[in-house]
């Protein structure tokens, strides 16, 4: 079974698509893909046992660091560039961003809302930073260091001229629901998002 | 010296030997009318023929890569660490079959063979060997043990050169390519220093013009030096510190040339040991093999057109301090592979130990190459 959130991507991305996976984790969404789509794809990962996991499952990874960006990979490459809940541990998320765009015809990201209002009750009577089951980490050590909100990444699209070609907030289940779709920014948990330049 | 085989040995091997007497057509134009090739197989095929992998070696190695010949053997094979029941290359799973590439000097054909036209052994008449010219060689003892596709071909160093050109020059009988610490040509660096080697060699006074056979000694002093240098290349800057450091022998100095220093006093055994076991021809030999190699150099000078015509998946690790074949090397093999879209996987290990790590019981190291031979053991068991 794939994560909740994968088999959303899973469906945005159609057969035989070229997909590359920043992050791409122990390679369960790839694995899926080549399965169901017939899609050729490749994850960059940088920890070991993720990738001996690729290696197990016969999934393409290569150990590269998306932080020292995407350079070694020519323009439009790919046809989508996949990277799920890990925007928001990168150093330049928009460096990032635009590389993805630069080699991928489309962009597809998940991030953790930190505009949600369990997130912004907490730091808001508590006077703490956030800690939740999606956010299990001290201040001073998550990995995530960039974390932002619906209305700042499509803020962010927005002004770097980036389309936004189909957008899924959805609770902590994944499930999607009347208040998420009315006000995502304040009820989504996380946001799915399918961009192009 | 094993006083009993360990269990996750091949144990006792014997060295084989397949001769051919239809010619070999050499890249250089000349051509080995019969030649010997020496190997040795761990493992069993299986009834599908699916399982076989090749194992290529590096400069100075051979055919004997695993287990032990005697149990006088101080050591096992060169890549006991990884080819064994359980290790990286599961010999309970795969049959091994692991070459001494022609020009070589532990019973292939080589530079002190005995020339049949002559009865002298070749010497410097012996033609010149490419990686090219090696994995013809091999293609054809494959022929005779009826293994008409590798499970995988796989190599460090000069040996990744060969799974290389494998993977291009028989795509259909290769389903696996590993490529490790290796390069897709060499650098001018690597030249310079394989040319210093050869240097040392070719002026030494015993080296009679590469006849030395005949004069009942060798270049001992420059096969010393040739090694010597060589061995700097392998080792990193971290692991000679951490090794040796600037350690004395006798705890202080004495203010001349004789060997002070620790790391003086082992490159010179190494130097010593080596000049003893290997040939000065074959080493000249192998080193132009090493300057030699380019692919893509037939395809325009482009690597991405020379993998064009490969079909098998790569596997590509790098080592952290390895300089003489560094990460960015592989990675220039790795974008190749992905630029004409082959199925690739790239590991670059963290470690000190440099150029040598590929021949290294580093546990990570071993972890992701076993986990990447158990899937290739799954896919030639089905297939």
């Amino acid at each position: 079974m794939l994560r909740p959130d994968l088999e959303i991507i899973r469906q945005w991305i159609p057969e035989n698509a070229r997909v590359l996976d920043l992050g791409c984790g122990s390679g369960s969404l790839l694995e899926n893909l080549a399965k169901t789509r017939n899609v050729q794809g490749y994850g960059l990962e940088i920890d070991q046992s993720n990738i001996a996991a690729c290696f197990e499952r016969g999934v393409n990874v290569i150990e590269q660091d998306i932080d020292q960006g995407l350079g070694n990979i020519r323009d439009k490459r790919f046809d989508y560039v996949v990277m799920t809940q890990a925007l928001q541990a990168i150093h330049r998320p928009d460096l990032v961003l635009s590389e993805m765009l630069r080699v991928g015809r489309e962009a597809i990201i998940t991030f953790p809302n930190f505009g949600h209002w369990r997130i912004r009750a907490y730091l808001g009577l508590k006077g703490r930073m956030p800690v939740s089951t999606s956010l299990p980490y001290q201040w001073y050590d998550t990995p995530n260091i960039h974390l932002c909100t619906v209305r700042d990444f499509e803020t962010h699209c927005t002004k770097n001229g980036f389309c936004i070609l189909q957008r899924e907030v959805v609770d902590r289940h994944h499930q999607s629901g009347p208040l998420t779709r009315l006000l995502p920014n304040l009820f989504g948990e996380v946001a799915l998002y399918r961009v192009t330049r | 010296m094993p006083e009993t085989i360990p269990a996750d040995s091949v144990g006792l091997i014997k060295p084989q030997t397949m001769h051919f007497d239809q010619p070999l057509e050499l890249e250089c134009g000349r051509a080995l009318a019969s030649c010997d090739l020496v190997y040795e197989t761990y493992g069993q095929l299986n009834a599908a023929r699916s399982n076989a992998v090749l194992i290529c070696h590096a400069l100075s190695g051979h055919h004997h890569a695993a287990g032990y010949h005697s149990m006088d053997d101080k050591r096992p094979g060169w890549w006991d660490n990884c080819i064994g029941p359980g290790k990286a290359i599961d010999t309970n799973r795969f049959f091994v079959v692991s070459i001494n590439n022609i020009g070589g000097c532990h019973g292939s054909t080589g530079p002190s063979s005995i020339n049949p036209e002559s009865g002298q052994p070749w010497g410097p008449d012996f033609p010149m060997v490419t990686v090219k010219d090696w994995v013809n060689s091999q293609a054809r003892l494959a022929d005779r043990l009826g293994i008409k596709r590798w499970a995988a071909v796989i190599g460090g160093s000069l040996g990744g050169m060969q799974a290389m050109q494998w993977a291009i020059d028989y795509p259909d009988r290769v389903a696996h390519a590993g490529v490790i610490a290796s390069a897709p040509k060499l650098s001018a660096q690597n030249i310079a220093f394989n040319e210093v080697a050869r240097q040392a060699i070719l002026t030494d006074p015993n080296f009679h013009g590469g006849r030395y056979y005949l004069h009942d000694t060798y270049p001992r002093q420059g096969l010393i030096l040739a090694r010597m240098v060589g061995h700097i290349t392998y080792l990193s800057d971290d692991a000679m510190r951490a090794k040796f450091g600037r350690d004395l022998r006798s705890g202080r100095f004495h203010f001349g040339f004789d060997v002070e220093f620790q790391v003086e006093s082992y490159l010179r055994h190494q130097g010593e040991t080596f000049s003893r076991n290997f040939d000065a021809n074959t080493y000249l030999l192998m080193t132009k093999a090493l300057d030699y190699y380019d692919p893509a150099r037939y395809f325009d000078n482009s690597l991405v057109k020379a993998l064009e015509a490969t079909t098998c998946k790569f596997l590509v690790i790098s080592f952290t301090t390895d300089w003489r074949f560094s990460p960015s090397r592989s990675e220039e093999i790795v974008n190749a592979l992905v630029e004409v879209g082959r199925d690739v996987s790239y590991a670059e290990i963290d470690t000190d130990k440099g150029h040598d790590a590929f021949l290294v019981k580093i546990p990570e190291y071993l972890k992701l190459f076993g986990a990447y031979m158990h899937r290739v053991a799954n896919e030639a068991e089905t297939h």
